[in-house]
């Protein structure tokens, strides 16, 4: 057997909630992992942070345990979390398996019966706390803007990938409890969920415990999928002053959604180009000509499209234009050469390691019981983590090049220039100033 | 059988649990080598320990333990640091430092069938490293510019502030990472001097764990470290007595106007990583800040939407270590909050000591799911690396939770009064100082001392 793998045993409950199961006895743990279909790209403009200050809302009681679910779960040793992307929210608990009846009961009865607990005291106390996430992570966070401004600038505003997960500040604001209403009953229901267990448990045990406590709640409908589409057909230059020391260049362009073709070779890219000292582009902009103090790269693969995102700071004195230039000859080099032989194989290497890595924890973000979700969720198929590998095995150097050539044009890009206050002259030539709160 | 939804359901006893057993071995050098037979997933972990962090810093050599850290990977031999890199990327091989205030830990995380390779590699750049001059200036350069960068982020303003308050002089009153007028000056030299007197095998642990017998493990360590030489351990290099006559201010305050937030540090110094009180320290720890439910965090997030999240813990070191709270609070907020953790801070061990439900939330969070930190093996490296560096038994882990669970509520009260004191305590807060100056005078602490954002004015000598 390939060590490379992650079994599993998958079925569907009756009212259609999917149920995986994953079995590693190696500590006496068991890791509950549940993904709503469900993120920021249901939201509609005007209504935007939604789904992610309803995630902190599912920690604050449902009807048969009326108060906070950290005190129950901590005494109980296990540990907790949630989040919220723009197409997923998940939540997990990492639990001893003695506890594991615990964890799916409170996991069952907010899927089930969160409304009753649902008051408005609590949801304006998780306002201020999301307003206070707000600040701590965007607005009080050199550059922590940046990259709402190039989602603003990428999508139409009538995309839901036009505005961030966090929310604009007046739309958190001006939202009522019959929303965080409404939005429970059109998400959160069986039909729409997927339910991971992995750990110390076997398989049957495992069913039959999802059946008991998950069986009972109502089927929902499944929301009608969101489609949208994006495109950018020129260079786009702006400019954003922030409480910073040293300019910084952000370049992104539309990219393949998740698992769709190229969306692998994408992300080789992203290390060939930025990932670590034997990348291109830290070779010469920090190693060689030391321009530049960090440069990274990464390929967000997302469920209706994605964007490739490359980010350099300018080292003191530098211009950003300087920068720009150097990346422009290094990604019209990829393009029409395409990575070396050499590239190729330290890559493979990498992606190879990596997926092995992946498997060394069973719950928690990451942790294999979130792996089988995002297959589950993304694809249909827990299984598809040894397809996603051979999707890298799978790339060549032709490959690699043709997906540089189609998704890296300098003329159908997002060129952003963040520069300190008062220093306008250190954006790209042509740049745009927006302003973003 | 329908669930019962009218209570949750109980929880069954803990299940047994077998804790990583260390074999030790000592090199003919010196070298100390830890090993674990962790057999999961095909992944060997490593982690390499030096006793001698930015507490070793000379007086004026600020930075010097983490830039001479970070020179080791830049080249070895022939090699430069981009073949040195590449060496570890084409087996998909993990590298990480961490320097810390007593030591500094080289971590290497590979496929178990590249170990030796990749562990002779890592041997080579930590007994000889280049330490070339154009590295040495390139990083340096890059070190000063990140700590330029850190001016805009105001946790780390904080921190580094914070530090320098509460120590003054001491070295362990300046961040890893060093100051700017010191790294500014440091020369190549320095590096080098520090290397040879440091990089000693008398002053290091190495740890491996995977899934291979300790007879194997020993055998890789052996061939990639047997190259190591160099004289015992002398006494120097480690961070010395603190100050006792060293008195920061209450409160101080670093100006940032127009801040959506006010990062806060509100502590002093404690307790040592080794005092016969660390479990009720941890307890009291738990209860009073260190996790989700806590008193500080429910107060400050859950009750009054005031932060993201608020959590209080010890900074465990050789020396005296500071017990602090930390938060980034709502402008508009500062001052209720400063005011509600110094409550804190005296309730636990005064008029509101821990109840019996605290307590047992507590002891149980800290001990029940105490095996989940031994999942992986790069977990298990880490945590018998901590072990070497404070001098702890191999028997730490299974001692752990009975020690725990024999701690009561007098246990922590004690612990509170003597560790925990908000009479002592130094307020930090980086924020609008316009708009909150006059509600932190009000709070009765004095007048805040105004600290700028820059290394060299911000020591209180």
């Amino acid at each position: 057997m390939d060590p490379v793998a992650l079994p599993f045993e998958k079925r569907a409950l009756a009212n259609g909630l999917d149920v995986i199961v994953h079995e590693d006895h190696h500590v006496p743990i068991v890791a509950v992992n549940i993904w709503y279909h469900v993120g920021s790209k249901n939201e509609r403009p005007g209504q935007t942070g939604f789904a992610h200050l309803f995630e902190h809302l599912m920690f604050e009681g449902s009807a048969h345990h009326d108060s906070g679910y950290f005190p129950p779960l901590q005494r109980a040793g296990g540990v907790l979390n949630g989040s919220t992307n723009a197409d997923r929210t998940n939540y997990w608990e990492v639990v001893p398996t003695s506890a594991i009846d615990l964890a799916l009961w409170l996991e069952s009865d907010r899927m089930g019966y969160l409304l009753p607990a649902l008051t408005e005291q609590r949801f304006q106390t998780q306002r201020d706390v999301v307003l206070n996430e707000r600040r701590q992570n965007y607005e009080n966070r050199p550059y922590g803007l940046a990259v709402m401004a190039i989602m603003m600038a990428l999508y139409p505003e009538d995309h839901p990938y036009h505005w961030m997960t966090i929310g604009a500040a007046d739309d958190l604001r001006a939202m009522r409890l019959e929303d965080v209403q409404s939005f429970f009953r059109t998400y959160y229901h069986p039909a729409n969920a997927s339910l991971a267990l992995a750990g110390d448990i076997d398989r049957a045990r495992a069913f039959e415990l999802a059946e008991r406590y998950f069986g009972e709640l109502p089927a929902g409908a499944r929301p009608a999928p969101v489609r949208a589409a994006a495109a950018i057909d020129r260079e786009v230059r702006l400019m954003l002053e922030d409480r910073v020391e040293l300019p910084r260049i952000y370049m992104a362009w539309h990219s393949p959604a998740m698992f769709a073709d190229d969306d692998a070779e994408m992300d080789l890219l992203a290390d060939l180009l930025a990932n670590g000292k034997t990348s291109r582009l830290y070779r010469t902009l920090v190693y060689e000509r030391r321009i530049a103090l960090d440069v990274s790269a990464y390929q967000n693969s997302r469920e209706l499209s994605g964007f490739f995102l490359l980010v350099a700071t300018a080292a003191p004195g530098q211009h950003p234009a300087d920068l720009a230039a150097l990346i422009d000859v290094a990604l019209q080099e990829v393009s029409d050469e395409g990575p070396s032989e050499a590239e190729m194989e330290r890559a493979l290497a990498q992606a190879e390691a990596h997926f092995m890595y992946r498997l060394q924890t069973v719950g928690g973000f990451g942790g294999k019981s979130d792996q089988l979700n995002a297959y589950n969720v993304f694809r249909g198929d827990p299984g598809f983590f040894a397809a996603d590998l051979g999707r890298y095995r799978a790339a060549t150097r032709d490959s690699v090049r043709e997906a540089a050539r189609r998704v890296l044009q300098a003329d159908r890009r997002v060129a952003l220039s963040v520069v300190p206050r008062g220093q306008p002259a250190l954006a790209l030539a042509g740049s745009e100033p927006v302003s973003v709160s | 059988m329908p669930v019962d939804r009218s209570r949750l359901p109980e929880v069954e006893p803990d299940p047994p649990f077998r804790f990583p057993r260390v074999a030790r071995h000592t090199l003919a050098n010196g070298l100390d080598v830890r090993t674990v037979e962790h057999y999961t997933v095909p992944v060997v972990a490593c982690a390499l320990l030096v006793q001698g962090g930015a507490g070793a810093d000379p007086p004026g050599a600020e930075g010097l333990a983490a830039l001479t850290a970070d020179m080791l990977d830049e080249g070895t031999g022939d090699l430069s640091a981009i073949d040195v890199s590449e060496g570890f990327a084409r087996v998909g091989a993990e590298y990480d430092v961490d320097v810390g205030p007593d030591g500094a830990q080289f971590g290497l995380t590979v496929l178990a069938r590249f170990l030796e390779p990749s562990l002779s590699l890592l041997a080579d750049t930590v007994v000889h490293p280049s330490l070339r001059a154009a590295d040495f200036e390139r990083v340096r350069k890059l070190r000063l510019d990140r700590l330029r960068q850190l001016k805009d982020q105001p946790p780390a303003v904080a921190e580094r502030t914070f530090l320098r308050l509460l120590y003054g002089a001491h070295p362990y009153g300046h961040l890893p990472i060093g100051t700017e007028r010191a790294l500014g000056g440091c020369r190549l030299e320095r590096v080098a001097e520090f290397h040879a007197a440091v990089f000693r095998p008398a002053r290091a642990t190495l740890v491996l764990a995977g899934p291979l017998p300790h007879e194997r493990l020993v055998h890789v360590a052996e061939a990639a470290f047997a190259q190591w030489t160099g004289g015992a351990a002398d006494e120097g290099w480690r961070a010395g007595d603190i100050d006792p006559a060293h008195a920061p201010p209450r409160i101080a305050v670093v100006p940032r106007a127009g801040a959506a937030q006010s990062e806060l540090r509100i502590g002093h110094l404690s307790a040592t990583r080794t005092t016969p009180d660390y479990p009720a320290l941890l307890v009291m720890n738990a209860l009073l800040g260190g996790q989700f439910v806590s008193r500080l965090n429910l107060r400050l997030r859950e009750e009054k939407g005031y932060t993201y999240g608020a959590r209080t813990g010890f900074d465990w070191r050789k020396r005296l270590g500071p017990f602090a709270m930390q938060a980034s609070v709502d402008t508009a907020a500062t001052a209720e909050s400063i005011r509600d953790t110094l409550a804190e801070l005296a309730a636990i061990g005064d008029d509101r000591p821990p109840s019996d439900e605290e307590m047992a939330l507590a002891r149980a969070s800290l001990t029940r799911g105490y095996p989940r930190s031994f999942e992986t093996a790069p977990q298990v490296a880490r945590g018998v690396a901590q072990l070497a560096l404070f001098d702890l038994p191999d028997s730490y882990f299974e001692e752990f939770v009975p020690k725990i669970m024999a701690v009561e509520r007098a246990d922590v009260v004690r612990a509170a009064r003597r560790y925990v004191d908000p009479g002592r305590a130094v307020t930090l807060v980086v924020g609008d100082h316009a708009v909150i100056g006059e509600s932190l005078v009000a709070l009765g602490l004095g007048e805040p001392q105004l600290v700028p954002a820059t290394d060299s004015a911000s020591g209180t000598e």
